[in-house]
């Protein structure tokens, strides 16, 4: 019950919220923009089978490394299949990647964040400790080695990102329940006899999410960039799935002919994307630390 | 706390840190799901020989015996063979190093350079449209991926206009060879540095042309968390007593915002310089990859096509090994400049 109750209170929390975000300035446009952005895409992908004009794994739907025409917007690649239907079919791997990825951190990061910096002591610090090594490990180093032992998929790529971005949540909530669990209201509520579970359910939970939902919303842009660069080193998944990170790796063998169009359109929708998200999480962590921007 | 004993207390967290982390390497290569061998022969090859590739590896071992073995080897800086032409992996990580080091260096001097300009001006024109455009770019420089830049960078500047080298690290035949006094010779492996030695102009103009694309690209892609930075610290400097006396003092807001601002910034500039020493090394990966750059990152990425785990796991342990050196010295060095972190 405490659950649904937390969740009930930050959706009724974030739609006032929502409504007046332009007018915090900045920082609420940079909310709004990022939203729009998202949606746009999403929305695109999720129309996918009714907007796309071609098939997106048809070979030979137009001419070779066509330029952009009148029939063929966006052009066509090496195969003749047309970037357009490319570019409408390819973000539903990204997205799907990134949202199971972010997930994950946040069904492993926040409870471990949660109990172990709520527990104290050797737990905290040996759960710190581990956290920092891979924290301090370079990401897409660390992704690479496990999706490398891992395969292609949609959900192995996911997971490789997820391990790399888990320690970012970790520290956000521990920080946040070190700060939390002294406060004399937390204090107020144990003393009034609450146990160490509602104490962390109830009290300080609902405390500690709001910076989770910011850091998450940066996550998902890291995510989409983590697994377009895992596509590009060659960790993507097999080419029968329209994906913009594998056209954009494919097109770079394309270069020399001056084929342009083959990858600045799906090297755009991942900027966009990426963008989105990233502005979502500038303005919601401004929003959220009104101090920082005075 | 005296800074002798932060530097030994510093150092004996590390131990326990890359122990962690030459474990959690160990696990991924040898206990996830998968078998190298297998997946390096794609079922090509009898049981017998998979039987005697993995014996010749040391994968037959038990598993702890193996999990020894990988220590020992790298406390004799042993990085053991690789899986597709059993030659030191050790060996050729260290010479496909100094490329990515070279690259590394001037990726991050454009990175502060560019951040930093870009940051004071936009915290002197503070919630101005330059301020706001600026701020813009930061998070778009972020949110770009590497890769794509460096493609855009080669359509103009290669393709396009053909002004500049799409990839490589030199021409063939140019490579500078160092210093040479008779008998003795010396090089560093960094082009730039080689051909100086050599007293080379030719070379060290040649050197700079290829390196200029790379380098931008990832300095671009790494400039915008120094640009948040310094806006964020100047503008908190600025509002400062001390700024407004200096400015009631009548000095020129130029020398306020040079001399007194941007001074202030250099200390928690020099801490993101290390930290983003790991995002550096990622950042290369790709950028050597679309360079055609032959450095360490281009070798982890090659490698991964020919599934050559040895390999893998090595280069990603000295990635590991560096980044752990990296923040260890920046830590000490923090702590040696700003005693409150001694405390």
């Amino acid at each position: 019950m405490t659950d649904t109750q937390t969740r009930g209170r930050i959706v009724v929390q974030l739609i006032p919220g929502l409504a007046s975000l332009r007018k915090r300035g900045l920082a609420g446009w940079f909310a709004v923009i990022g939203l729009a952005m998202v949606f746009v895409v999403v929305l695109m992908t999720a129309t996918a089978p009714w907007i796309s004009p071609h098939d997106p794994n048809e070979i030979g739907t137009g001419p070779v490394l066509g330029p952009p025409s009148l029939s063929f917007p966006l052009g066509t690649n090496h195969l003749g299949q047309d970037m357009l239907s490319r570019l409408i079919w390819g973000g539903s791997t990204m997205l799907q990647v990134a949202a199971l990825s972010v997930l994950v951190c946040f069904i492993v990061g926040v409870p471990v964040g949660l109990l172990t910096s709520y527990a104290g002591g050797l737990v905290d610090r040996s759960a710190s400790l581990a956290m920092d090594s891979i924290y301090a490990f370079p990401g897409l180093v660390l992704a690479i080695a496990i999706a490398a032992m891992l395969g292609p998929g949609v959900v192995n790529m996911s997971l490789s990102i997820a391990v790399v971005y888990v320690p970012s949540y970790y520290r956000i909530v521990r920080s946040q329940v070190l700060s939390i669990k002294e406060l004399p209201y937390v204090e107020a509520a144990r003393t009034l006899g609450a146990s160490g579970r509602s104490t962390l359910l109830r009290y300080i939970l609902p405390n500690v999410l709001p910076s989770v939902v910011a850091v998450a919303t940066v996550n998902f842009a890291d995510a989409i960039l983590t697994a377009a660069g895992l596509t590009f080193v060659g960790l993507g998944l097999p080419i029968s799935t329209p994906d913009w990170g594998w056209d954009l790796t494919y097109g770079r063998r394309l270069l020399p002919s001056g084929a342009w169009w083959v990858i600045t359109f799906p090297g755009l929708m991942i900027v966009i994307l990426a963008l989105g998200f990233a502005f979502v999480g500038e303005g919601l962590s401004e929003l959220l630390n009104p101090k920082l921007e005075q | 706390m005296t800074l002798r004993s932060y530097v030994i207390g510093r150092i004996l967290l590390t131990i326990p840190m890359i122990l962690l982390l030459l474990t959690l390497v160990f696990i991924i290569v040898r206990i996830l799901p998968g078998d190298p061998v297998l997946v390096h022969f794609e079922k090509k090859a009898t049981p017998a020989m998979i039987e005697e590739f993995r014996h010749q590896l040391g994968l037959d071992k038990p598993l702890e015996q193996q999990y020894g073995d990988y220590l020992l080897g790298l406390l004799r800086g042993d990085l053991g063979k690789s899986m597709a032409d059993f030659s030191s992996v050790g060996q050729q990580i260290f010479t496909a190093f100094p490329a990515t080091l070279e690259l590394s260096i001037f990726s991050m001097i454009i990175a502060v350079l560019l951040g930093v300009f870009l940051g004071a001006r936009a915290s002197r024109s503070y919630n101005s449209v330059e301020d706001h455009s600026i701020r813009v770019f930061g998070i778009v420089s972020y949110a770009i991926p590497v890769f794509f830049l460096g493609m855009v960078f080669q359509l103009i500047f290669g393709i396009g206009l053909h002004i500049l080298p799409t990839g490589g690290r030199i021409s063939p035949g140019m490579e500078p060879h160092g210093l040479a006094l008779g008998d003795f010779r010396f090089s560093t492996g960094l082009y730039t540095v080689d051909s100086v030695l050599e007293g080379d102009p030719s070379k060290l103009f040649a050197t700079l042309r290829y390196l200029l694309l790379p380098s931008l690209t990832l300095g671009i892609v790494l400039s915008g968390i120094f640009v948040r930075l310094t806006r964020s610290n100047m503008l908190e400097t600025l509002r400062l007593d001390f700024v407004t006396a200096a400015r009631a003092r009548g000095l020129s807001e130029r020398a306020v915002l040079y001399g007194y601002a941007l001074r202030n910034a250099f200390l928690p500039i020099l801490t993101m310089m290390g930290l983003q020493f790991a995002a550096l090394l990622a950042g290369a990966i790709l950028t050597e990859t679309t360079f055609s750059w032959p450095g360490l990152g281009r070798y982890l990425v090659d490698r991964i096509a020919f599934r050559d785990y040895t390999a893998i796991q090595g280069a990603i342990v000295f990635f590991g090994l560096l980044v752990a050196l990296v923040s260890l010295v920046v830590d000490i060095l923090y702590a040696y400049l700003d005693p409150r972190i001694r405390l």
